[in-house]
């Protein structure tokens, strides 16, 4: 059984190592930090986010961010200041805008066109007239 | 028919969205900096650290901040023609030496060569956080008013410092 937990504790380690130890003042404010570092992308494995990334510049970047909580600063503020260097891309939810809209509406556009093509579809296959065709497609 | 068209149509759309997206590589970001004035720094000089850097020192003519460490191996790659540049052409480089240590980045510039006027010493990596550095190597061409002209990701090759880096710095020249 000792061995067992010896051996479950050491592959925990490297989840250890991945992140560098930061001082919090309390449970609330490392809860803030986490959520915070989840909505932000690491710019150089550019498909995890700060909280995940074991990279170089991610580390530094979470000793800035929690630096500045330290200091007062909101979260809106922090992520003023990293769009400010890095650009919107760090946001994993940019905010409405022209250059977005695609982003944030063509999935729905989309769907509402597939729906309408399906409902004008539905409604002709309905119709008596088609009976003949529909017959053929019963299989 | 006209219903005929529409398979047609959709694929037409699909091909042009797909098609907008060749050629561009995603992990390029544009920087927010370029066109506007280069972040306020305070550094002490790799090789002396008694020495100061600030935007204000080295300003008064245009220059290109390469960022490097040692640890870096892309930054070897680009490294003979960074010097070439500074030995044939005049080429003002100043280094940033960014999240390394000391002797270790010294030790790497024994090796390799030094073409470096001025080196600013970033262990912690703060300066490049303002400058919105995310890997090394990183290259900003400076016009001589402080203003960042260009960003280049990777190693920079002797087609971009032909085409990119030279004809800017030597535009900048008042």
């Amino acid at each position: 059984m000792k061995t067992f937990w010896f051996l479950f504790l050491l592959a925990l380690a490297p989840a250890l190592w991945a992140i560098e130890p930061l001082d919090f003042a309390d449970r609330s404010e490392e809860v803030r930090f986490q959520k915070l570092l989840r909505e932000l992308r690491c710019l150089q494995c550019q498909n995890q986010s700060l909280a995940d990334s074991e990279a170089n510049v991610a580390g530094g970047l979470r000793q800035e961010i929690h630096r500045q909580m330290q200091s007062g600063k909101s979260d809106d503020e922090i992520k003023a200041f990293l769009v400010a260097r890095y650009g919107e891309f760090v946001l994993y939810n940019p905010p409405v805008k022209q250059s977005t809209w695609l982003l944030w509406f063509g999935p729905g556009a989309i769907l509402l066109l597939g729906g309408l093509a399906l409902v004008v579809h539905l409604k002709k296959r309905g119709q008596p007239a088609t009976a003949a065709a529909a017959s053929t497609d019963d299989w | 028919m006209l219903r005929a068209l529409i398979p047609l149509a959709v694929f037409a759309l699909i091909g042009l969205v797909l098609w907008s997206g060749i050629g561009k590589d995603p992990s390029i970001l544009p920087s927010t900096l370029i066109g506007s004035p280069a972040p306020e720094f305070s550094a002490p000089d790799l090789r002396d650290p008694s020495r100061t850097h600030s935007k204000a020192s080295l300003g008064g003519a245009p220059y290109l901040l390469n960022v490097f460490a040692s640890w870096c191996p892309t930054c070897r790659v680009e490294h003979p023609i960074l010097e070439r540049y500074v030995r044939e052409r005049g080429l003002r480089l100043v280094g940033l030496n960014w999240k390394d240590d000391a002797e270790a980045g010294l030790a790497w510039l024994k090796q390799f060569g030094d073409p470096y006027s001025d080196i600013l010493y970033d262990p912690s990596g703060r300066i490049g956080i303002d400058f919105g550095v995310t890997a090394a190597p990183e290259s900003f061409v400076i016009g001589a008013d402080g203003t960042v002209l260009y960003k280049h990701i990777g190693a920079l090759t002797v087609e971009d410092m032909e085409t990119r880096v030279m004809p800017l710095l030597q535009g900048a020249t008042p």
